[in-house]
């Protein structure tokens, strides 16, 4: 990875006055706090959780898509030896739905299931094995209806209403500029996105364990804490502080824990049995447990001037919600928002609709409704570029959104957006080496080892994107972070300890949260407290969120804490506060150098200080999509060189590079990872990842039929990270884990078409789509409809 | 039937059908080796027996008689870790960590095989070690500097 320094907007935070920097503060590679523990295997995950007296919980799950339940009978799975019990809709004591924004999916299904795999009742017994069997003892009835699979028909008014509210789970229509503006050229298409899987490793599992009074203590890997508690203190019909969430080891997120899954179950069998009651979802269960990334269909008209400039962009989004709405509030305002790109674009027409449907619910996955815009867009300037037979970077850079730009949301950018820069940087990044014909390496060609080419129709393509994304929350949520931070030194040698309900999902935040705390009181002893609901809300592990809010707060709580020390030690010397600063476990004066140690000043004192942070307030949008829904933006840029074989439809992605705004790397050896892991997921999405449903039944829930990248689909990655500053955050930071994900799959595939010639309009990208068999229109064309 | 698990003697009565990866993670408590997959994809559960990498959710505990298995928890030397291990903490080799002991074991295996370790044989070894965190590349140094520790005459 290369760091590039370019002028910076907001002034890079330097350590609080002068001194030397401390060990392992901010803008070093700080090593993780939990890496030791996890090369050891002593790290514990979820998984783990163990307790002596415990039982296993299993869930009954529903095996039809759309059916209405026409009786429960649990006798036989009640009479099986080792069961202490089984729980239907009737045992759910509080609410009985659940929702991160609304609530509207059962808790256990009481009248109707609305997609295959939701929960019904659930079996808490001594073994595992003995839980699995007893749900299958559990006798359903159901009156099977026909499942409503594509979103196109459940918006149609006169298909069956699958929730009391319809099939629209959101509507947002953006009017922004003319209503009717003239261009010289046109370019329209529709292009379709596939259901893409979080795929973290570490399936869904966590232990609840009986307080003994009515409470309960729930161990479990999660992405926000205390939005969790909050369901489940409803569900449960317990107050808050009855309900105590603990973060166990997170085998990965990627959003796909931001919804509930064993939660309330393990909780509501914990409570019933009055036993610790362990889940533990199997790679099966796994992908019906939790929500998957949008499929959408997305139609765009683009128009220009000849000379290329953008004149305006009409498009309808359409993204398939699933059975319930989780985050799809949320997923379609991105989408809408973002779907013009890092462009100028003066006048915008745009329907988004995110709708119910009997496929499995979609939620939250990493870029969060921009990805498949991005997808979208991306393609559609490199469609306008042909039309204009303009060069395709060249036409991006005519129209490369830069700070004053305003948004088809009225919305102006007012940090750094420097979208040209990447775009130039990726573009003449050196490009690879090119195949070597003659005697090719089969290792090194398309297909691999499995040697199913040598080589004769392998061409190479290259291909561009650029892409955009919304750092935090958005539309007047009130989006906060709290950290407590706790100064002492008990033996002798100042000690911070910070405490934070931050999920540490892998990102690492944990390292952040350490490294703001010894910057910013220069002491290198900087320990973190589990997360927990015992302090307040830090908000979810999401939105590229909690370097900015967690790390405030942080920051915040830091400050508060210096500056009490600071005063103290003024008023024993006499002097200014703001002639003192600490470093390195000194408190040091301008004038005179080290004038204490820290420990010495503190002695047996306790200097503690608990802070919220906030970013700045961001608004609705109004009935016309217009307003400043968004609190900052964060930009990447990618270029793929990829090697086809055209005759045989198999890709190898042969290079990466990519340039990113991160406003300031606060640890540049995680900031790399963010970049890689992301990219992975982007090559995943472009070639070989996707959910398949057929009626509503998901067809390869396991790890041998949905593909992942693996450590030989992988290719160099070359990295060229700006730290521009946004004015708006603590140290200038942007979030770093979106955009890597975001438009590495449309550089892709503009790299596949440069390749084959043709259109393809659809990802993932199969064989059959490379190689022309499904859809032979060239990619200059408009298509025929995708499939 | 009986195994030697880091070094110690164990006997125990199993059921035919139980799983290696269980006997480690239930019956003696060594949870550092993860499940990530049911179907022999993922390699989380990666260990050594008799010194070759294996798949322990695809390994009965009766195949395991009278076998060495070596599992994350018996690579640190009294206390100091391994080269592969100091290797992926400082490498940043990781993230959520679920890969990492599969990963850690697999490439103790890769690197026991001996000969030649470029960076296309390391590749080609963890094909079956998914990561859904780093892209992997981090992983391939992390192991590369690690075999190179290993390999040097002053660690020898
Ligand atoms: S758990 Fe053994 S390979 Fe996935
Ligand atoms: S570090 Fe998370 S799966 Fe590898």
């Amino acid at each position: 990875m290369s760091r590039a320094s370019t002028a910076p907007v907001a002034p890079p935070v330097a350590p609080p006055k002068e001194g030397v920097p401390v060990q392992g503060g901010v803008g070093t590679s700080a090593l993780r706090p939990d890496g030791v523990p996890k090369v050891k295997g002593e790290f514990a995950y979820s998984s783990d959780m163990w307790d002596e007296h415990m039982l296993w919980g299993a869930t009954v799950r529903s095996p039809h898509p759309h059916a209405c339940i026409v009786s429960i009978d649990i006798t036989d799975a009640l009479k099986h030896p080792g069961v202490h019990a089984v729980l239907t809709h009737e045992d759910v004591a509080g609410r009985k739905t659940f929702g991160l924004e609304r609530p509207d999916q059962p808790v256990l299904a009481s009248e109707r299931v609305r997609y295959r795999g939701e929960p019904i009742a659930l079996v808490a017994a001594a073994h595992p094995e003995t839980a699995r069997r007893a749900a299958e003892a559990v006798h359903i009835d159901y009156e099977v209806l026909q499942p409503v699979t594509d979103p196109e028909v459940a918006l149609d008014a006169a298909t069956v209403a699958l929730h009391p509210s319809g099939n629209v789970v959101r509507h947002i229509h953006i009017a922004h500029g003319e209503p009717d503006p003239e261009a010289d050229v046109v370019a329209e298409a529709t292009y379709e996105v596939g259901m893409q899987d979080q795929a973290f490793l570490g399936p869904e599992s966590g232990l609840a364990v009986p307080d003994g009074s009515g409470g309960v203590d729930l161990y479990v890997s999660t992405q926000w804490l205390h939005v969790d508690r909050e369901q489940l203190a409803a569900s449960l019909a317990l107050a808050p502080e009855e309900v105590r969430i603990t973060l166990a080891g997170v085998g990965g997120a990627f959003g796909a824990r931001e919804d509930l899954s064993i939660q309330i179950h393990s909780c509501m069998l914990a409570l019933t049995t009055n036993r610790p009651v362990k889940m533990m979802y199997s790679r099966e269960e796994s992908f019906y447990g939790h929500v998957h990334r949008h499929p959408a269909r997305l139609n765009y008209i683009h128009g220009a001037t000849t000379s290329g400039e953008l004149v305006f962009v009409k498009a309808r989004l359409v993204f398939d919600g699933g059975a319930y709405a989780s985050s799809s509030t949320a997923v379609c305002a991105n989408a809408a928002t973002l779907c013009c790109g890092p462009y100028e674009v003066p006048n915008a027409l745009i329907d988004c609709y995110a709708v119910y449907t009997n496929n499995p619910p979609c939620g939250a996955m990493r870029g969060f409704g921009a990805v498949q815009a991005c997808f979208a867009y991306e393609s559609q300037m490199d469609l306008l570029a042909a039309k204009l037979a303009m060069d395709p970077v060249e036409l991006r850079l005519r129209n490369a959104a830069s700070t004053g730009t305003v948004t088809p949301t009225g919305q102006k950018i007012e940090g750094p957006a420097p979208v040209a820069e990447l775009l130039t940087r990726v573009r003449d990044a050196p490009l690879p080496p090119p195949g070597s014909p003659g005697t090719p390496d089969i290792r090194e060609l398309p297909g691999g080892v499995s040697n199913a080419t040598h080589g004769e129709a392998v061409r190479r393509g290259i291909g561009h994107a650029a892409g955009y994304k919304n750092i935090c929350y958005s539309e007047g949520f009130d989006d906060y972070a709290t950290a407590r931070v706790r100064l002492s030194a008990p033996a002798g040698e100042p000690v911070v300890e910070v405490h934070t309900a931050a999920a540490e999902v892998g990102q690492g935040v944990a390292t952040i949260q350490l490294q703001i705390a010894r910057t910013e009181l220069g002491v290198e002893a900087a320990v973190l407290r589990p997360a927990d609901t015992s302090i307040g809300s830090s908000g979810s592990s999401s939105a590229s969120r909690q370097t900015w809010m967690t790390g405030g707060a942080v920051k915040t709580a830091c400050e508060a804490v210096r500056e009490r020390v600071l005063s103290t030690a003024a008023e024993v010397l006499g002097a200014e506060p703001g002639e003192l600063y600490l470093s390195n476990g000194l408190v040091m004066s301008l004038e005179l150098g080290a004038v204490y140690s820290l420990a010495e000043l503190l002695g047996d004192t306790v200097v503690e200080a608990t802070r919220e942070y906030r970013h700045a307030p961001t608004s609705p949008l109004d009935a016309n999509g217009q307003g400043n829904a968004h609190a900052g933006f964060a930009f990447a840029a990618h270029r793929a060189v990829v090697d086809v074989d055209v005759e045989l439809g198999l890709v190898k992605v042969v290079d990466i590079a990519t340039a990113q705004d991160v406003g300031m790397a606060l640890n540049p050896q995680a900031v790399e990872g963010q970049i890689e892991g992301g990219i992975a997921q982007g090559i995943g999405l472009a070639l070989m990842e996707e959910v398949q449903v057929i009626d509503g039944v998901i067809r390869n829930p396991s790890f041998t039929d949905y593909l992942i990248p693996t450590s030989l689909d992988m290719p160099p990655v070359h990295a060229d990270v700006l730290e521009l500053g946004d004015p708006g955050s603590p140290y200038g930071v942007k979030g770093v884990g979106e955009p890597p994900v975001i438009s590495s799959t449309p550089a892709v595939v503009a790299a596949v078409r440069a390749a084959t010639g043709r259109a393809l309009r659809r990802i993932p990208m199969r064989p059959d789509d490379v190689a022309g068999l499904t859809d032979r229109s060239p990619a200059g064309e408009a298509p025929r409809e995708p499939r | 039937m009986s195994l030697e698990v880091n070094g110690v003697e164990h006997s125990a009565e199993v059921e035919p059908r139980q799983l290696l990866v269980y006997f480690l993670r239930e019956n003696l408590a060594l949870t550092g080796t993860n499940v990530g997959c049911d179907t022999t994809s993922c390699g989380a559960c990666t260990v050594l027996m008799d010194g070759r990498s294996v798949k322990s959710c695809t390994v009965l505990t009766v195949q395991a008689d009278g076998a060495e298995v070596q599992t994350i928890e018996g690579l640190a030397d009294d206390g100091k870790m391994h080269p592969l291990q100091d290797a992926f903490h400082t490498e940043h080799g990781l993230q959520c960590g679920y890969c990492t002991p599969g990963m850690i074991m697999a490439a103790l295996g890769l690197i026991q095989e001996g000969g030649d370790l470029t960076e296309k044989d390391i590749r080609l070894g963890l094909e079956g070690n998914l990561c859904r965190c780093t892209g992997y590349h981090n992983i391939v140094k992390a192991i590369q500097s690690a075999a190179d520790e290993m390999r040097s005459p002053a660690s020898a």
